[in-house]
């Protein structure tokens, strides 16, 4: 199957979003959930095909003279496409209750813009070579930024300034040197196994550059000090903070890195001239110091921003740990969090919808109030504190084995502080719903989210406990990326 | 027969234009006139530059006199290229014109107008085909002259002192280029241009020849508008007719950056040029100082117009600095940027003229939420406003990643860096409109009428017809990079 195919059904339901509009919302939202169903079917083919080891790539669209648009399935990518298709459907089913419960304006605007991210991260997610997935990547930032400046009011049009600001500047500004240089040095931006640079005739120091302005460069990676872009865009809408800036735009980011250390790279050069030791340290303090901003935070909302800031690293300090565990536990990783990190943002937005609260210190006794979403937001904080039986565990593990395969146990102790500080700031969120009094007193009963929102609420919770008991087929998966 | 002949038909049409608006006098009639005559232009040049590519060079002595005579028209990929890139532009924008004109200009006068943009238009393409070096300045003088009768069209009286100001440097400049090609004529007896090549070599340390140098160079500086050398343009495009400006914008100072290639390359030779006379030491600082600088005074502009003035001036900066590679991906850079370019500023003048149409005033910031008024212009403005800043899959990436890759090549990194400064510089000046259209809820004295009212589609569809252009450009590069690259084969391969 043509990977192409991908770009078509999220492309496609535009015109009928346009059409529908808000007029006949249900067939508007119905169009994207039949889109959605169809993108994973297409996903679902391409990771049959890469299972039986076919070759899956689209032809080539030459835009420079010796640099061409070009699609390929490999087993990250088709990791992610996958992910990012199915949460796509859980999350339009979300936002409908979302949506219309907050009473949010420009919805067909909304859809389409978030129909066209999705396209766009597709094109990330089979990107061929470094120059499409430059494409894709830039193409995310434009497509998403209406959506961060949804509200259209001063502080999202704020935060919209920083978005756009960060990322094109990171990206116009160090990612794309990076970017020519290699098409310079190597002649070539094709991913290959065992990267394109081994032969280029970089010094040392040439690759430590090289790696430094891709790691920075990739603002979406969120790697401190090019972090702050994120919690700012949290004005946005939740579906888009849950799908968007906790999975779709911000792995994108991680997924580039992963790609680049695996492919342009390649793992063996990064572990045999050890650059990697002078940026992993800067990742180590993303990691560290946003769990202890996220502590600082009362917003719902603000303190898993700062979460997801620390766990991106995570996968940053993986993919420069260069080993085949610690990269295989950094892919991995993409999925565990993702599903843990949206039932998060999910419940924060039914917490927002339904009883108005956004910060956590008005939470006490809600438990009572919306006991499935706080059992949901438990399982999701359990899954990426990374505690059984919740997913987060296994990619954990691998990081840290990754860590202790590149001879290198220090990351470790990173980790584990992380996750003492995880359990701190996530833990209690929880247990004072469901342990503390609630400060004035309360209606009696249930006041859950809307039908639609707690479907998918319980939805990724389940896929976060399922993920725990079965993460062969995901590991299975990441054995066919070739290393070397 | 008639194929024969494109060379001369390519400067006799619109020539004959001009005279036959005058006597139509009707203003319709003129239009209609300097269209038709525009299109045979475009079909005139289209059909040259595919016979260029596929036979090479069109040597046509004008009136049957042999060279050293007579005149000779010398047409290889390079100026078939910018014939068919003027005359589309000029093209395009004289259907848009109609209604803009219509507006702006007396209707008694509109025939002078149309008369007017018909020997600009010879006036550049004269300049293009031409292989005569003084032949080069009386066209120079045509297209100049007219262009200052065009300037001073516009409606407000600054366009006056605009096209006057603009009068006292072009005639500097003219006269400078003039006196280079006389001390040229003087020391090697030769106005042909492959004589001239030919004879320099042996007189180039002559001092006649070193003092044509010099003032060819700042002559033609001065017309391409290169910083520090720039003080014409911003008024001039900023008050002129929108329509003129789209117009010049998009052609104007591509010739004359054409003119400038064709004497530095085929007339002196890179090796002479940028060898011997250090033309990258004088143009290099120049044009880097041009396009950090003028993109980050453009941020401050208020005046829409005179922001996209500036930022042209920045993007000849990016067009020189690729000629100073004087190597073949650096030319290729910079003539895929003429081409882009071209394209792209006058689409982003087009749609400025949108507004001016509707709304009556460029000034940015009471222009709060155009977006819900004017969509269709206002997502013209922001395509196009993508393709200034270079992000891919727009022509300006195609050309920042040609120039930044040919710059790391010859191992001028700085350079790389700089354009990407200036790069993230036009993220700001075009985000801030941006923001402004889209986002910002009215607070001004004079803010946009509520209501939609979109500009006609008479303005509309050219101005989409351009941005097509450029999105096609944009996705398969490679097409334009290869038609640059043939340019840049034949400007470095010298004559034949």
């Amino acid at each position: 199957m043509n990977p192409l195919w991908t770009l078509v059904p999220p492309l496609l339901v535009i015109p009928f979003i346009i059409y529908f509009g808000e007029r006949r919302r249900n067939l508007r939202e119905a169009s994207i959930i039949v889109a959605g169903l169809a993108l994973l079917g297409i996903n679902d083919r391409i990771y049959s095909s890469v299972l039986s080891g076919q070759v899956v790539e689209s032809g080539e669209l030459s835009i420079l003279a010796n640099f061409s648009l070009r699609l390929s399935a490999e087993p990250m990518g088709v990791l992610f496409g996958l992910l990012a298709s199915f949460l796509w459907i859980v999350t339009t089913v979300y936002s409908i209750g979302y949506m219309r419960g907050h009473d949010e304006k420009n919805q067909t605007r909304f859809y389409c813009c978030f129909a066209l991210a999705i396209a766009c991260v597709m094109g990330a997610a089979y990107a061929d070579n470094l120059l499409t997935l430059f494409v894709a990547y830039e193409a995310i930032t434009l497509s998403t930024f209406p959506l961060v400046t949804h509200a259209g009011n001063d502080a999202s049009r704020k935060a919209g300034r920083l978005y756009l600001l960060l990322l094109m500047c990171g990206s116009i500004g160090l990612f794309l040197p990076a970017v020519i240089w290699i098409a310079t040095a190597a002649g070539t931006l094709d991913f290959v196994a065992g990267g394109i640079l081994a032969d280029a005739g970089l010094s040392k120091g040439a690759v430590g550059i090289l790696l430094a302005l891709c790691v920075f460069g990739v603002g979406k990676a969120a790697v401190m000090p090019m972090h702050r872009w994120l919690p700012a865009a949290m004005v946005a809408p939740t579906p888009v903070s849950a799908l968007l800036h906790a999975v779709a735009v911000v792995k994108t980011g991680v997924f580039t890195i992963l790609k680049v250390v695996t492919y342009t790279f390649g793992i063996d050069m990064i572990s045999t001239t050890g650059v990697a030791s002078y940026i992993l340290p800067f990742v180590a303090f993303t990691v560290v110091a946003s769990s202890l901003i996220a502590f600082t935070k009362d917003n719902l909302k603000a303190r898993l921003a700062y979460s997801t800031i620390s766990q991106l690293s995570y996968i940053v300090m993986a993919a420069l740990l260069a080993t085949t565990m610690s990269v295989t536990g950094g892919a991995l990783h993409i999925v565990m969090h993702a599903f843990g990190k949206i039932t998060l943002f999910f419940c924060a937005g039914a917490i927002m919808v339904s009883l108005h609260k956004t910060q956590i210190s008005d939470l006490d006794g809600m438990g009572r109030r919306m006991p499935i979403t706080m059992i949901c937001f438990f399982i999701g904080a359990l899954g990426i504190i990374g505690l059984p039986p919740a997913s987060g565990v296994w990619s954990k593990l691998l990081i840290a084995g990754g860590s202790l395969e590149a001879g290198n146990a220090i990351w470790i102790g990173v980790l584990m502080l992380s996750t003492l500080l995880n359990i701190a700031y996530l833990l209690p969120i929880p247990l004072r719903a469901f342990f503390k009094p609630p400060k004035e007193p309360q209606p009696e009963g249930w006041t859950e989210a809307p039908f639609p929102s707690l479907w998918a609420i319980t939805v990724t919770a389940t896929a976060c406990v399922l993920l725990f008991f079965f993460p062969q087929p995901l590991i299975n998966l990441l054995g066919l990326i070739q290393w070397r | 027969m008639i194929a024969d002949q494109l060379p001369a038909l390519q400067i006799v049409i619109p020539m004959l234009a001009a005279p036959l608006c005058v006597l139509a006098k009707r203003p319709l009639a003129c239009w209609v006139i300097a269209l038709v005559a525009n299109v045979l232009v475009v079909i005139t040049a289209w059909s040259m530059f595919l016979q260029v590519r596929s036979d090479g060079v069109i040597r046509y002595e004008l009136g049957g006199w042999a060279a050293p005579t007579g005149i000779e028209y010398y047409v290889d990929m390079m100026n078939a290229t910018m014939l068919l890139l003027v005359s589309f532009i000029s093209c395009v924008v004289l259907v848009y014109a109609y209604k803009s004109v219509n507006k702006s200009v007396i209707t008694a006068k509109h025939y002078l107008f149309y008369a007017a943009w018909m020997l600009c238009l010879t006036g550049l393409l004269g300049m293009c085909i031409t292989g005569d070096a003084f032949n080069v300045f009386v066209f120079l003088e045509i297209s100049s002259l007219s262009m200052y009768m065009l300037i001073a069209f516009g409606n407000d009286k600054r366009a006056l002192t605009a096209s006057f100001r603009y009068l006292i440097m072009g005639s500097i400049g003219a006269s400078f280029i003039l006196i280079g090609i006389g001390f040229l004529y003087a020391a090697t007896g030769a106005l042909n241009m492959v004589d001239l090549a030919q004879r320099i070599p042996d007189a180039e340390s002559e001092r006649a020849v070193l003092v044509a140098f010099s003032f060819l160079t700042i002559g033609l500086m001065i017309k391409s508008a290169v910083f520090p050398l720039h003080g014409w343009l911003a008024n001039a495009y900023q008050h002129s007719p929108i329509a003129v400006t789209a117009f010049l914008a998009g052609t104007a100072t591509k010739v004359s950056l054409y003119v400038l290639l064709r004497f530095f390359f085929s007339i002196f030779g890179p090796n002479y040029s940028f060898g011997a006379m250090l033309l990258n030491v004088v143009l290099l600082p120049a044009a880097v100082a041009g396009f950090v600088l003028l993109s980050l005074v453009a941020i401050f502009q208020t005046d829409l117009r005179r922001m996209l003035a500036y930022s042209s001036v920045a993007q000849i900066g990016y067009i020189i600095a690729a000629f100073c590679l004087a190597s073949q991906s650096g030319l290729t850079a910079g003539i895929v940027h003429i081409i882009n370019h071209g394209i792209i500023k006058t689409a982003l003048f087009m749609s400025v003229g949108c507004i001016l149409y509707r709304v009556g005033h460029t000034h940015s910031p009471s222009l709060d939420n155009l977006f819900h008024k004017m969509p269709l212009t206002c997502i013209a403005f922001i395509l196009s406003g993508l393709g200034l800043i270079g992000v891919p899959l727009t022509v300006g990436f195609v050309s920042k990643f040609s120039l930044i890759s040919a710059s790391m090549e010859r191992g001028w990194w700085m350079v790389g860096a700089l354009v990407l400064l200036s790069s993230l510089f036009a993220i700001l000046y075009i985000g801030r409109v941006v923001e402004i259209m889209l986002f910002r809820k009215a607070r001004n004295p004079v803010p946009v009428p509520i209501g939609r009212s979109e500009a006609p589609l008479m303005m509309l569809i050219p101005m989409y017809v351009l941005i097509g252009v450029s999105i096609w450009f944009g996705v398969s590069g490679s097409t334009t990079l290869a038609v640059a690259s043939e340019a840049a084969a034949a400007l470095l391969g010298g004559y034949q």
